[in-house]
């Protein structure tokens, strides 16, 4: 289209009056289907975002509560209670915590007192006993002792159930909530700071269920990941990048690498099971398993993030020191690689951060068993963060529920501080040429 | 054990290198003429020759110990010869747990024996290996000293291990490939030997919960994978239709319309979405999105599953949409900036630049995107485990449940160790299809996104 008609190349050509309603109102049309373009853009943003936002305060909103657990706290005279010291561990302490939970609500009926004694944990008996054993002076004077209330009273302490509903309809009778309502004016229960959730291994009660036993899995489990990927993903990239002739070989390197990067994690999780456990009979829930299974799959995006930092060293640097007489394992290995490593450290944390969060491949080799104790080493068996949430998520006891957010808030928690320390190092150390 | 050897291990090449390196000084310093390595190269050889044979020496032996002992542990129980596999590898185990103290119940006096025999043997091997790891590390922390002499090129030596450690690193990437390819086909190849090839590739029934004991009340079984295929497909279909114009949008507006600082403080949020475990995804459908989509449906006269295909696919469309918004991205900033330019010269809006020359250009990169990020949704496995259901079934409703290839996978071989029935043998059948659905998604993604670098 043209703008004069007068022009000789535009001979026969009509005339465009920019000026009239056609023309304005078309541009209008135009303008209008740029900014709703720009509209779209804008909405696929905030749609993304708000659904981050919602994920985020909905774990919030539920796993905040799990975060304080309703106690009763109850003073007991063991002194008076004949515990035979040699014997601490046989020691009827069942009785010792009826006795003194019967002293708090005396004169109940026999089947009013099952009642009651079911708002407390039924291992109301083994945290006495390793109180006790804890601390033996306990034996001689009158000491206080924490005694976790049962999942669902936590909750009516915590509002969660409510008292309006139909008896029939919750798992608390009014009995029950009369009872409770007593202990709560007599001072007794308090809310005081979850620490089991760090503390104490999985249990089957809510009240009961920490995170221990999966943080010190998950811990483990990396521990052998790091060991094993970082000093082959390194060696692997360097050789690639330095030393590898081009030749089909290495070609058909280059492509597995890429391709290893984009396979599912859930067929790692079956290679681990069919060699390691299959073939190597190596222990099944074990960390040293997990381990090796989340390093093969962290390997690939290892070697590829070091080959880029690598190239990113100027080659000046190189033959700086290859002209003053280095090898060139020493130019690598004395000047190429120590400058790389910031950014190596940086995507080395990331990728360990993505293997801190992979349930899949960890579910296969039977990393959600379950297991009341944290590991000792990586050949004992345990869980790890994702899959302990999973078996929550999979639990029916409605306390798990909170508990599942908490362990999701946690698990969160230890991304974000690792994502921020590689953020942190790169800021820190990371050059530009 | 081993931990006590490989500590043994780091502590004798820790040592053998100082000496190795003072050695090495002594003789340089009486040497007469030049002498090739420094000190610390000698030092360094000594401890590659110590520790490196033993190490290798010690994980073969780690590899081997428990099928010998087990072998031995057999064949002195009398009338094994004429077990199956599968019964010997039963009885393995119990005398591995009576050995280990666990007892159920009072084990027969011929376990109690093998038992016993058992931990004998355990034992002598863990001496054994002790031994051999120690004279190992002695006789190549003997080599390694018996070298050092002014002459003797130790910096050469140390840079071939090096360099040998450093190819077999990179062997490494295809020996996992390998060892995926193996596995997957080894015992898919047993699957097949149970269920006929043309029955699973063919079959439009997927229904493994076959009887484990021969009294047991259950299904015939029947291992057709079209509708486990399907599923996938179905869930994967409702994720792309999500996240594909949700990240190609955001790419448009983050590249060219967003402020540079806004893009700076949205473009993280965004990759914090695929940060997120998946497994925090799953929870998240079925604690909130499940249930919403369960009420909207009532609310709307439909009858929606609690583990509707739409939850999943929906909560698996956001987690992708950071994958394709950034690989769009990339396309996006690959277009040439004279093609945009050209485009604003001849009077074209914005968004008309965008539509008609920047996607068009684009559209291979975006295209290679979109590819890896199916690839992505047809592997994710921690959504659909926990958000899509466990029946098989060939349905288009999506607020109906539908099982995926991945979830048939893990609940197959959750809790389950024996590789002797169909059933866990499908999931790696299962996985093998996994395996090269994906493979040929990622092939085909990486050659559309490099055919088209190589376009400007």
């Amino acid at each position: 289209m043209s703008v004069t008609a007068s022009s000789d190349l535009n001979v026969g050509v009509p005339a465009i009056n920019w000026q009239s309603d056609d023309m304005k109102s078309r541009r209008k049309r135009r303008y209008a289907a740029d900014r709703r373009l720009q509209a779209y853009g804008l909405v696929a943003i905030i749609f993304a975002l708000g659904f981050l936002a919602i994920l985020i305060s909905s774990l919030i909103y539920t796993g905040n509560s799990a975060f304080t657990q309703s106690v009763a706290k109850i003073e007991i005279d063991l002194s008076t209670g004949g515990i035979d010291r040699t014997k601490l561990a046989d020691a009827d302490w069942r009785g010792v915590v009826r006795g003194a939970l019967r002293a708090q609500l005396p004169g109940l009926s026999r089947s009013d007192e099952r009642k009651y004694f079911e708002m407390f944990t039924s291992s109301g008996q083994f945290i006495l006993r390793d109180a006790v054993v804890a601390d033996p002076s306990r034996l001689d004077r009158k000491s206080t002792f924490v005694i976790p209330l049962a999942d669902p009273f936590d909750q009516l302490a915590k509002g969660q159930v409510s008292r309006d509903t139909p008896e029939a309809q919750r798992r608390v009778t009014d009995k029950q909530i009369g009872m409770f309502d007593q202990l709560v004016s007599k001072g007794i229960v308090s809310r005081p700071f979850n620490w089991a959730l760090f503390f104490n291994a999985d249990s089957r009660f809510p009240e009961l269920a920490g995170l221990a036993g999966a943080i010190s899995g998950s811990f483990w489990s990396l521990l052998v990941c790091f060991v094993i990927s970082f000093p082959v993903g390194i060696a692997a990239a360097i050789y690639l990048e330095e030393f590898a002739p081009k030749n089909k070989l290495t070609d058909l390197i280059e492509v597995n690498i890429n391709n290893l990067a984009a396979v599912p994690s859930v067929v790692f999780g079956l290679l681990g099971l069919a060699v390691f456990l299959g073939w190597f009979g190596m222990p099944r829930s074990a960390p040293i398993v997990g381990g090796l299974v989340l390093s093969l799959m962290t390997l690939p995006t290892l070697i590829i993030v070091t080959r880029v930092s690598l190239k990113s060293v100027p080659s000046s640097i190189r033959e700086a020191a290859l002209g003053v007489g280095a090898s060139k394992h020493e130019a690598i290995f004395h000047h190429i690689l120590p400058l790389a490593m910031p950014t190596i450290m940086t995507g080395a944390i990331i990728s360990l951060a993505r293997a801190l969060g992979e349930s899949a491949p960890l579910l296969l080799i039977g990393m959600n068993a379950f297991i009341t104790s944290p590991p000792d080493g990586v050949f004992e068996a345990s869980t790890a963060l994702p899959t302990q949430i999973f078996m929550w998520a999979d639990s029916p006891e409605r306390g798990f529920v909170a508990r599942t957010s908490a362990a999701i808030l946690v698990l969160l928690g230890f991304l974000v501080l690792m994502n921020g320390i590689a953020i942190f190092l790169r800021q820190r150390f990371e050059r530009r040429w | 054990m081993s931990g006590y050897l490989l500590a043994f291990l780091a502590l004798a090449a820790l040592s053998m290198a100082y000496i190795g390196n003072s050695r090495a000084k002594a003789t340089h310093k009486a040497a007469v003429g030049k002498v090739h390595s420094r000190p610390i190269y000698h030092g360094l050889n000594v401890a590659i020759w110590t520790a490196v044979p033993a190490f290798v020496l010690l994980l073969v032996w780690l590899v081997f110990q428990s099928t010998i002992v087990n072998q031995l542990v057999l064949a002195g129980i009398p009338g094994s010869e004429n077990f199956d596999p599968s019964a010997s590898s039963i009885l393995m185990s119990e005398v591995r747990q009576v050995a280990s103290g666990n007892l159920f119940k009072e084990p027969s006096p011929e376990v109690k024996a093998a038992a016993a025999h058992y931990q004998s043997l355990q034992g002598i091997a863990a001496y054994l290996m002790a031994a051999a790891v120690a004279v190992a590390a002695a006789i190549g922390a003997f080599f390694g000293l018996k070298v050092i002499g002014s002459r003797y090129r130790a910096r050469h030596s140390v840079e071939l291990s090096v360099t040998l450690f450093m190819m077999f690193s990179s062997l490494l990437a295809i020996l996992i490939t390998l060892g995926i390819v193996f596995s997957l086909v080894f015992e898919a190849f047993h699957f097949f030997t149970k269920v006929p090839f043309t029955e699973f590739l063919f079959g439009l029934r997927w229904e493994p919960q076959i009887a484990m004991r021969a009294d047991q009340v259950a299904g015939q079984g029947a291992f057709g994978v079209i509708p486990v295929l399907y599923g996938t497909f179905l869930i994967s279909a409702i994720a792309m239709i999500v996240a594909v114009p949700t990240g190609i949008l955001s790419a448009i507006f983050l590249t060219e319309y967003s402020h540079p600082k806004f893009r700076a403080v949205v473009k993280p949020l965004l990759e914090i979405l695929a940060g997120v475990p998946t497994v925090v995804y799953g929870f998240f459908a079925v604690l909130t999105v499940a249930p919403a989509i369960r009420d909207l449906g009532f609310a709307l006269g439909f009858e929606a599953s609690p583990n509707s295909a739409l939850a999943a696919g929906a909560v698996m469309g956001v987690m992708i949409i950071p994958f394709i918004s950034s690989l769009s991205d990339d396309a996006f900033a690959a277009v040439p900036r004279a093609m945009r330019e050209g485009s604003y010269a001849l009077g074209a809006t914005k968004g008309e630049t965008i539509r008609k020359v920047l996607l068009p250009a684009a559209l291979p990169g975006i295209v290679g995107g979109v590819l890896l990020a199916l690839s992505r949704a047809v592997g994710e496995t921690m959504i659909v485990v926990m958000a899509a259901g466990l029946i098989a079934k060939l349905t288009l409703n999506p607020l109906d449940a539908v099982t995926t290839v991945t979830v048939q996978i893990v609940t197959l071989l959750i809790g389950d160790a024996e590789f002797d029935n169909p059933k866990t043998l499908a999931a790696f059948a299962l996985g093998l299809v996994l395996f090269i659905v994906t493979l040929i998604l990622n092939l085909i993604a990486l050659h559309t996104v490099r055919k088209y670098r190589e376009k400007y």
